[in-house]
């Protein structure tokens, strides 16, 4: 478990990060960015992944908008080097709150004191929490290459099979997400607390008092990338009273509509019983608790 | 006996042997959870684990492993990974051309095949993993490099991975056993089982079974030797449980006297039986070593760990058992069939699971008759070695299952069925021919109802929809087996005795040796304690040496809970004895009698009839090192005794009863534990905190083997756990508080009156574990039989059922 031998660059801002990307290219390198590590270190140590060469975001954290959780209006955007556990510890616009609350289920603490948003969105697990939260709530990647800035929207990131939108010359600048939902909720179920979901499910309501009147439903860990489960939102934009009733009915169409691999892991069966469960609980958590 | 919640600081006990005395000072350590001693190095990071030591010009090794499970090996082309940069040397097995390890029993060929585990593969590959060629380089890296330039040439055959194609025997894992199966024991068919069955108001069968695991010591295995040219001599720094056995058998793969292999082990992360097997790897790092006359260090990594490391624990039970109207069983038939993967470990042999199994299986249980059958089979995966409790786990299952069972059958509480049946007089002689000494088998039962029966989980578990289940599991645990007990096993090398030595120095401090080997049980502080209640000093002034085989003649290390009962009392002895000769030469110096001196308690021996007449152990020192023309006539200078303890005949039981109260979650099928209630009793208790951190850990493994951990193997061979994503080795989040209740019945025949306490948490848990869960699911119709328990398959039991 030692990686591969690689060479090591140190990035001092985002052009300069771009830059080496580039360079390193056309010299015929693989180069690969690193940020906190928390996906790649154990990848390269495996030698799963072995990029000949390493371009380290690290000192880009003396840049104030690289570790900004920045709240302008409707949109939250938070620098690409924030990690896991500062948006735990933020206080957040009640908008966006469920990021706070979601990230008790990113990995372990020293996970989450390393790893960061853009670093686990780029990797792109189809069951990692921050994957789900771009789709529930629009994120949009904002990505820096050779020909400038653009902007990446959620539904468009996620390739599968940890493959994403954004290029191997290009690097992520900043996350912003456009879609407030104070009624949300992020539930998961593992063998372990800390462990990659077997399924983790997003859901984030439009309540009118105690109706419901529309939503949005993301899953984890029934495909090979996150998911939305537009037969679940047709439950709920059909409208209803916030509750049980309702949250059942928004879970079995959530169950019925994805079609889960059998792995070595556990069973299709399973992946979607656990889909009703979790789709269930998120809903009732999302609303506050409404049965 | 009293039940008590843990002894403070100050619990004090009766000592045990004769020997000298000094009133009011009985017990003063032994009992008392002491701050430890080892605790100012380890907390403070200046501990020395074997990856710590740095030798100057060390290289680093590494092996080429196997990535089929089986295969002949028609080439291995190391000439790539020796151009590697950094590439120190490279050998297969045919370069090194070393002994192989064979462990035997002495048993008849038609009850026990021996196989040879050659230390590299040499014309065949049986398990991915498998060490193949040994690559030594500047660093660890250059070592991976090397390895993965290697060039393995094989003719892939079909694997064996299950009882079914090793019972086939379509191919075979080894020539020597066509039917694959290296060890088959009827040990016992005592008369009237047939009877008993035929006789029988209930008759119930349960098939059981376990999960392959690895025994997980935090501290992967590893090895730094050097060669020392001025003491003509291979220095050997390893983490073993066994150095002596380790000396041993490098000597002899090595094919050199014993003298030049010296062994000595630092500090260590954990063993739990994977230790107490001497591995390949250890022995071809020696031999490059030696080779090459500069360090190498070898540290195994975690995937090797996982893969590569000796496993254990693959066991099927097939149990019949008879019982009457009344809820006695009448007899016990059980055909235990268990997978030692690919190869014979040493010094135990691939025999150690099945036998364990046969030799214990009736338990705390008075079994009228009984007939077992065990095998051990040979497959192409990772080979398997002793982990804590070997077989008791699993045979515990079987037969606390077989208590639910008739239970149900008998339409009888289920506690009340082991109440029915448990030994309650002794000493008591088994129909399996082992006698147990006094223990709580009952009273520790009762105790564990009552406990929560009292806090209501009863009432909770009839009163809601929840699905609360209850579950018990009552055993007992053979520790400190003696040479006696072990030979019964026919094993050619039987471990049993331990020696001890202890010196006093001029300033009255005090060494003392074990052949144990502390790996995280705290001999360093129990030993002190009684150390220091045998000669009336403070524990301060105790240092323990273990682990060096230049100073300990030899050892049998530390395994089977055999360390406090067999080693403590060796020390104890020792102990006494030097007590014995300090007072011998206070009565010359006193010019008094014999008789009329007594160790004081405060580091001095005091005249019975006038005790202001009295000689400190400095005093007494003095005139045995640096004033010897002093010394009587009869008595040698230096102030040292030696002893040597084994126990005699069945060795000492420890018991325990363990309730555990669970709730199935009906959305995921994740099984929570409620409560966790231990009552144990292990004797007399040396350091009670060490023994709660004994319990609580053994726990938190049975656990995990009940709920969370198994290696699976797919048809080829290839293992499903490489990393912890896929080993689910159950974090602080997953294991629960554990309340601990002691009972004390000292044991007889140790000299502190200890029995070990190293098993038994890792034995109850997961038959308490799954009874509990069939519990939480009686109203499914569903019972469980196999660990680990997946909580998709107690989602079906709850859908299916609901």
């Amino acid at each position: 478990m030692k990686p591969a031998a690689f060479t090591y660059h140190r990035a001092h801002d985002v052009a300069d990060a771009v830059a080496l990307l580039t360079d390193l290219a056309a010299a015929g390198e693989d180069p690969k960015v690193i940020a906190g590590g928390q996906s790649l270190m154990p990848m390269m140590n495996f030698r799963l992944a072995r990029p000949s060469a390493l371009v380290d975001l690290g000192p880009l954290r003396r840049l104030p908008a690289m570790t900004a959780i920045r709240s302008d209006g409707d949109h939250l955007t938070l620098g690409a080097l924030v990690t896991h556990h500062a948006v735990e510890k933020a206080t957040l616009p009640e908008g966006f709150a469920v990021l706070s609350r979601a990230m008790r289920w990113v990995g372990h603490l020293p996970i989450r004191s390393r790893g960061t948003v853009a670093g686990s969105l780029v990797h792109g697990d189809a069951t990692a929490e921050w994957c789900l939260l771009a789709l529930l709530l629009d994120a949009v990647v904002v990505a820096e290459g050779p020909s400038g800035r653009r902007e990446i929207p959620a539904d468009e990131l996620f390739h599968g099979f940890y493959a994403t939108a954004v290029d191997l010359d290009e690097v992520v600048v900043e996350v912003r997400f456009t879609r407030p939902a104070p009624h949300a909720a992020l539930c998961e179920f593992a063998r372990r607390h800390g462990d990659f979901a077997v399924v983790d499910a997003a859901v984030a309501l439009d309540l009118e008092g105690t109706a419901a009147t529309g939503g949005r439903i993301v899953l984890g860990g029934v495909a090979p990338a996150p998911v939305r489960v537009p037969e679940a939102e047709a439950v709920l934009a059909a409208g209803g009273a916030a509750g049980d009733a309702l949250w059942g009915a928004v879970a079995d169409a959530a169950a019925a509509a994805v079609d889960p691999p059998d792995d070595a892991t556990t069973t299709a069966a399973y992946r979607r019983r656990l889909t009703r469960t979790l789709v269930a609980d998120a809903c009732r958590e999302a609303s506050g608790g409404l049965r | 006996m009293t039940a008590t919640e843990l002894p403070g600081d100050g619990h004090a006990t009766e000592p045990r042997a004769e020997g000298p005395r000094f009133d009011g000072h009985r017990g003063r350590w032994v009992g008392a959870s002491i701050p430890r001693h080892e605790d100012p190095r380890l907390l403070t990071g200046r501990g020395r684990f074997v990856d710590d030591i740095t030798l100057s010009g060390m290289l680093h090794a590494g092996f080429v492993r196997a990535t089929v499970a089986h295969a002949q090996i028609t080439g291995i082309d190391l000439t790539a990974t020796r151009a590697v940069e950094g590439v120190v040397a490279a050998y297969d097995a045919s370069d090194l051309a070393l002994g192989d390890i064979v462990a035997l029993l002495d048993r008849p060929a038609e009850e026990f095949t021996p196989t040879a585990m050659p230390i590299l593969a040499k014309d065949k590959i049986r398990f991915v993993g498998e060490p193949l060629a040994i690559v030594v380089a500047r660093d660890p890296y250059a070592v991976e490099d090397g390895i993965e330039a290697a060039v393995v040439e094989h003719t892939a055959l079909d694997a064996i991975v299950d009882e079914e194609t090793a019972l086939r025997a379509s191919t075979t894992v080894h020539d020597e056993a066509p039917d694959n199966v290296l060890l088959d024991v009827s040990m016992f068919d005592t008369p009237g089982v047939d009877e008993a069955f035929a006789d029988a108001d209930v008759t119930v069968e349960v098939t059981t079974r376990s999960g392959r695991q690895n025994a997980l010591p935090l501290e992967t295995r590893g090895v730094v030797v050097s060669w020392d040219a001025r003491d003509d001599q291979l220095l050997v720094q390893t983490c073993t449980q066994v150095p002596h056995q380790v000396r041993t058998l490098v000597a002899r793969c090595l094919d050199v006297p014993e003298r030049t292999v010296r062994v000595t082990v630092p500090d260590m992360g954990g063993g739990f039986g994977q230790k107490c097997v001497v591995g390949r790897e250890e022995v071809a790092v020696a031999a490059v070593a030696q080779r090459l006359h500069r360090p190498v260090k070898w540290i195994e990594d975690r995937r090797e760990a996982l893969t590569a490391g000796f496993l254990a624990r693959e066991q099927t039970y097939r149990t019949r058992a008879a019982f009457d109207a009344d809820g006695h069983i009448t007899a016990l038939d059980v055909d235990v069939v268990c997978d030692m993967g690919a190869y014979s470990c040493y010094p135990f042999t691939a025999g150690i699971e099945p036998l364990m199994a046969s030799a214990e299986m009736p338990s705390v249980y008075r079994v009228p008759a009984y007939r077992v059958r065990g095998r051990a089979l040979t497959s192409n995966k990772a080979p398997t070695a002793p982990y804590r409790g070997v077989s008791r786990p699993q045979y515990v299952v079987a037969i606390e299952r077989v208590m639910e069972r008739a239970a149900r059958e008998l339409g009888l509480d289920p506690v009340e069925v082991r109440r029915r049946n448990v030994i309650t007089e002794f000493p008591y002689t088994g129909v399996n021919a082992v006698t147990y000494d006094p223990g709580t088998y009952r009273e520790s039962l009762d105790l564990a109802e009552a406990t929560i029966r009292d806090e209501g989980w009863y009432e909770l578990r009839e009163s809601t929809d929840r699905h609360i289940g209850i579950g018990f599991c009552c055993f007992s645990e053979r520790t400190g087996y003696g040479s006696e007990a072990f030979a019964k096993r026919k094993m050619t090398v039987v471990p049993g005795f331990d020696l001890s030595e202890i010196r006093m120095d001029t300033t009255g401090a005090v060494v003392v040796t074990s052949g144990t080997m502390n790996h995280g049980q705290s001999h360093e502080t129990t030993f002190a304690q009684i150390v220091a209640d045998r000669l009336g000093i403070d524990t301060a002034r105790v240092k323990l040496r273990q682990g060096d085989t230049e100073r300990i003649a030899y050892g049998w290390g530390t395994f089977a809970s055999r360390s406090v009962t067999i080693g403590g009392s060796a020390v104890a002895l020792a102990s006494q004895r030097l007590g014995e000769l300090l007072c011998r030469i206070a009565a010359h110096l006193l010019e008094t009698r014999p008789d009329n001196v007594a160790l004081d308690g405060d580091g001095g021996v005091v005249q019975l009839d006038d005790p202001d007449r009295r000689l400190t152990y400095e005093d007494i020192a003095d005139v045995a090192y640096l004033r010897s023309h002093l010394l009587p006539k009869d008595v040698e200078p230096a102030l040292t005794a030696t002893a040597s303890f084994d126990v005699p005949g069945d060795g000492t039981f420890s018991n325990a009863t363990h309730a555990v109260v669970v709730e199935a979650d009906p959305g995921t099928g994740a099984i929570r534990i409620l409560r966790y209630a231990c009552v144990e009793d292990c004797g007399v208790v040396i350091h009670p905190k060490v023994v709660e951190g004994q319990c609580r850990g053994g726990i938190a493994q049975g656990i995990a083997g009940a709920l969370f951990e198994e290696i699976t193997y797919d048809a080829h061979g290839e293992p499903s756990a490489a990393s912890f994503i896929d080993y689910l080795v159950p974090t602080a989040t997953e294991i629960p508080d554990v309340s601990i209740a002691h009972l004390e019945t000292p044991c007889a025949f140790t000299e502190n009156g200890a029995k070990g306490a190293g098993e038994g948490g890792t034995i109850g848990a997961p038959a308490a574990v799954l009874n509990a869960v069939n519990d939480a699911l009686r109203h499914t119709g569903v019972e469980l039989d196999a660990t680990p328990i997946h909580p998709r398959v107690v989602l079906d039991a709850l859908e299916g059922g609901l």
